[in-house]
């Protein structure tokens, strides 16, 4: 581990994802669901110097391991970052982000007249392109601030 | 043509066009023949915005193949009105019905729609996304007068917002067409909509007026720029102007330009066009039946 993670102090079980684009922290804990009323243990280092991104953001979550659904998201807002299972302060696994090429129910359409966004039994769809996502309800192309577009944020 | 749904032109294949269109020229030749073909067949119309044209089409060609239709009436006195979810409403009326029609305001509510029935679903308009049902009217026109085939076609008016021009560029991707796309800045082609043409690499161009493209045109598919997209009258209006053509306009056009137009006119196409042999549009409006007596010919079966 680097000097520049141990500024962010050491948790016991649950998911260190790092090498986040440096100031989309929150983002990332919008994604998770995480606003601290739940109880939850989060540490995160923002801005922290790193050699691959220049300025990197480190989440840490307390007990908390990801879902796949979870994971698919933040692969949008942050392509580079790594996901660390801890058990007992171990690193028991260590995985890149993959970009799925569908996620579901996690962002919001931003096309007002779109179906998606009326009070129908369906989840949002969209399709991942390479330069970003694309609803497949309505078709809106979605290429910045994706984060702006989840669902809980 | 195998599909259970008709949601969008980006699932037809050249294959598929030839076969609808193909069918639409033998209804055309011989209505006779296909009068009793689809005798006791229930078609669903569900159009929750109004449209008299294409509603009144696709009842005309559904009892022309011997079937009927139920409709629901008005959005305003139906159970629409109290709130039930448009896919509780599909979900009821497929159990009525052999085929679905759905015209409606919203973006991708005849894509969801199609998750939820069985019964082959046609999309009639959904807000300003899809009208594929237009679209095959509009290539069986283009095909009767221009071919399709090294066609030159300009595709003037609101891009944005038209969900015809979006179904007919898509479709155009299947020829060997090159497309011209006038439009006010603010009305061009969406996003979405240049992002499909560029995947399927079509050839597209951009202009801001119709008189350079004109003299190459085969093809003039005009629509209609709608008061409502503009925040100011005079704003609108100078605009509007811009995009609107006469006789005079189409001096500099090719003699056997065709001009289209796929909605009910108000200003944009001049009377004394009407009696130049460019007018094409009210065969086009009258191809909306055998072109939808084929479709549903091919949709629902076979029930001879
Ligand atoms: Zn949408």
């Amino acid at each position: 581990m680097s000097d520049h993670e141990l500024r962010v102090s050491k948790i016991r079980s649950g998911t260190v994802i790092d090498h986040i684009p440096g100031g989309q922290a929150l983002n990332v804990l919008a994604i998770l669901d995480i606003d601290g009323s739940g109880g939850e243990e989060v540490s995160i280092g923002m801005n922290v110097p790193s050699d691959r991104l220049g300025r990197k953001d480190i989440v840490k979550v307390e007990g908390r391991e990801l879902s796949q659904d979870e994971v698919d998201v933040l692969s949008l807002i942050a392509p580079d970052a790594t996901i660390n299972i801890v058990r007992d302060y171990d690193v028991v696994d260590k995985h890149r982000l993959e970009r799925p090429s569908h996620v579901s129910g996690v962002l919001e359409c931003p096309n007002r007249n779109c179906i998606s966004t009326d009070d129908e039994p369906i989840d949002s769809k969209f399709e991942v392109l390479p330069d970003g996502v694309r609803c497949e309800y309505c078709e809106t192309i979605i290429r910045e601030d994706i984060p702006d577009h989840i669902r809980s944020a | 043509m195998r599909h259970d749904h008709l949601i969008t032109t980006k699932q037809l294949s050249r294959t598929d066009i030839g076969t609808v269109l193909d069918r639409a020229a033998e209804i055309d030749a011989d209505p006779a023949a296909f009068a009793d073909r689809h005798a006791g067949t229930l078609l669903g119309l569900l159009f929750f915005e109004p449209s008299t044209r294409t509603k009144m089409s696709f009842e005309t060609a559904m009892k022309r193949l011997g079937g009927d239709v139920v409709d629901m009436g008005s959005v305003e006195s139906s159970s629409v009105k109290k709130g039930e979810s448009l896919a509780d409403t599909v979900r009821v009326i497929e159990g009525y019905v052999d085929g679905l029609v759905l015209r409606h305001p919203r973006q991708g509510s005849a894509k969801m729609s199609g998750e939820y029935v069985d019964v082959p679903l046609l999309n009639a308009g959904d807000g300003a996304g899809h009208h594929p049902t237009q679209t095959l009217l509009d290539l069986y026109t283009i095909r009767e007068n221009a071919g399709l085939d090294d066609l030159t076609i300009g595709i003037m008016g609101d891009l944005k917002y038209g969900r015809t021009v979006h179904s007919l560029a898509h479709a155009l991707t299947n020829f060997d067409a090159r497309q011209h796309f006038i439009s006010p800045e603010s009305l061009k082609l969406p996003r979405s909509v240049r992002y499909d043409l560029h995947e399927e690499g079509a050839s597209v161009r951009e202009h801001t007026d119709l008189e350079a493209v004109l003299p190459d045109l085969d093809v003039l598919y005009v629509t209609r720029i709608q008061r409502e997209r503009f925040p100011d009258e005079n704003e609108y209006r100078a605009i509007a102007g811009e995009y609107q053509i006469d006789a005079e306009t189409l001096s500099a056009a090719k003699e056997d330009l065709t001009v289209m137009h796929p909605l009910p006119r108000v200003d944009e196409i001049a009377a004394d066009v009407d009696d130049t042999d460019h007018a094409t549009y009210f065969e086009q409006a009258h191809n909306g039946v055998p072109v939808r007596m084929a479709l549903l010919d091919l949709l629902l079966g076979d029930s001879e």
